[in-house]
């Protein structure tokens, strides 16, 4: 999986739990700042993402991940890891 | 004191082939919390509340009201509406997470204020899940021949444990009351309370605590979304698959009434279309136990409940516990 397929999949994912249209999803936006998704909202992305990913972002790690560059690199990162 | 007449002679029933819920009754207090009540209070607003749990107004009980005085009110709406006298009732149950103390309990309190003379009086405490828990367990004792008919109620008076300057939980909870009048099928008639699927998750239990005599409501609210949003929704198909219902079936969903996000979340999941999805949150808030019966008395009083239809119910919050059943909408 290349970030830009995982980006591309984000995308998808924010679209549709969150309504932010997929092309507004760029590496660096930050999810609360420029996208205005609230901490509810990144639960629910979370959980979509470990459907389409298959990589866990917990709670206390979710917290650290602010920008849309967060989540890309620790979903590879952590797809790496489990392959 | 207890006189000789009110020690009841027991004697059990024949066993009962299933139960069905007669009526429901409901109670919310007078005093309307607003958001923007809140949001003089606390760092808020009613945009952000609206947002976040969807709620607009919510119900809060008085000083001098509590758990028993508004389990009495609900209790006795459905019991007049079930068209039985409370010499009918032999057992009554409440559900509830809330009481100032903890003796006596409020169902042999409630049951006395009522004229319901020594039946089976008991408390659950299955936080937010317990009216289905006390549904379930009254069902049993239906089919099982120790009692006959049975009042269930969850009350709560949830804002005694609310530290009004936590604008997470301050928003979300509120108080009320509601009750379901439980008796048994006409012989060969199919039951009215389907089975149970219940269960629970002590591996969260600090999610959602009440930590002592002193201490508020304290919940890991992220944590509790992902569970209710992820864990849930399998437990309410496996409902409807023991009832032999399909989803598709269901007149209404009426799932404790924790947060609209959560329950649009689950129904979204299920396959249960918005507009059969139960929202008394709105206006009502987040009531723990009392919300499922509450929110089933005012669908009944505004007549939107089909006589007859399959409803499915889902409860969930602290332990964290959880049970789902389908009944039959009197």
């Amino acid at each position: 999986m290349t970030d830009q397929e995982i980006l591309a999949g984000l995308g998808e994912i924010v679209e549709e739990i969150a309504g932010v249209p997929a092309d507004e999803v760029t590496l660096s936006k930050s999810f609360v700042e420029d996208l205005d998704i609230d901490s509810l909202s990144m639960v629910e992305i979370a959980v979509a993402a470990q459907d389409k990913f298959g990589v866990e972002i917990p709670d206390d790690q979710l917290k650290d991940l602010t920008t849309v560059q967060d989540v890309v690199s620790f979903v590879a990162k952590n797809a790496e890891g489990s392959a | 004191m207890t006189s000789p007449a009110q020690v009841r002679s027991f004697s059990p029933y024949p066993p009962a082939g299933g139960a069905r819920v007669l009526s429901f009754g409901g109670y919310q207090p007078a005093n309307v919390l607003t958001n923007d009540d809140l949001a003089a209070m606390v760092d808020t607003s009613d945009e952000w509340i609206r947002s976040r749990v969807g709620i607009v107004s919510r119900r809060v009980a008085g000083p001098d009201e509590s758990v028993t005085d508004m389990a009495v009110v609900a209790g006795g709406k459905a019991l007049a509406a079930s068209g039985l006298s409370p010499a009918d009732i032999d057992l009554v149950i409440v559900a509830t997470c809330s009481t100032e103390g903890s003796l006596p309990n409020v169902s042999a309190v409630v049951a006395h204020r009522l004229g319901i003379v020594a039946p089976g009086a008991y408390d659950v405490n299955a936080a937010c899940a317990g009216f289905c828990y006390a549904l379930a367990t009254a069902s049993d004792s239906i089919r099982a021949g120790s009692a006959r008919h049975v009042l269930v109620i969850g009350a709560e008076k949830m804002t005694a444990w609310i530290d009004f300057t936590d604008r997470s939980t301050c928003i979300i909870f509120a108080d009320g009351a509601g009750a379901a009048v439980v008796a048994p099928v006409a012989d060969g008639e199919p039951p009215g309370i389907g089975p149970v699927v219940w269960g629970s998750a002590g591996d969260l239990g600090d999610k959602i605590t009440i930590a002592g005599r002193n201490a508020f409501l304290w919940q890991e609210g992220q944590t509790v979304f992902r569970w209710a949003t992820t864990a849930m929704y399998p437990i309410a198909a496996r409902a409807c698959e023991r009832a032999g219902v399909e989803v598709s079936d269901l007149s209404v969903f009426v799932p404790h009434q924790a947060n609209l996000r959560i329950i649009e979340s689950i129904a979204r999941k299920l396959g249960v279309p918005r507009e059969r999805l139960a929202d008394d949150i709105v206006h009502a808030g987040n009531t723990s136990s009392a919300s499922i019966p509450l929110a089933l008395s005012r669908m009944a009083e505004r007549g939107d409940l089909k006589p007859g239809s399959a409803a499915l119910l889902l409860g969930f919050g602290a332990g964290l516990c959880y049970a789902a059943q389908v009944i039959t909408v009197p």
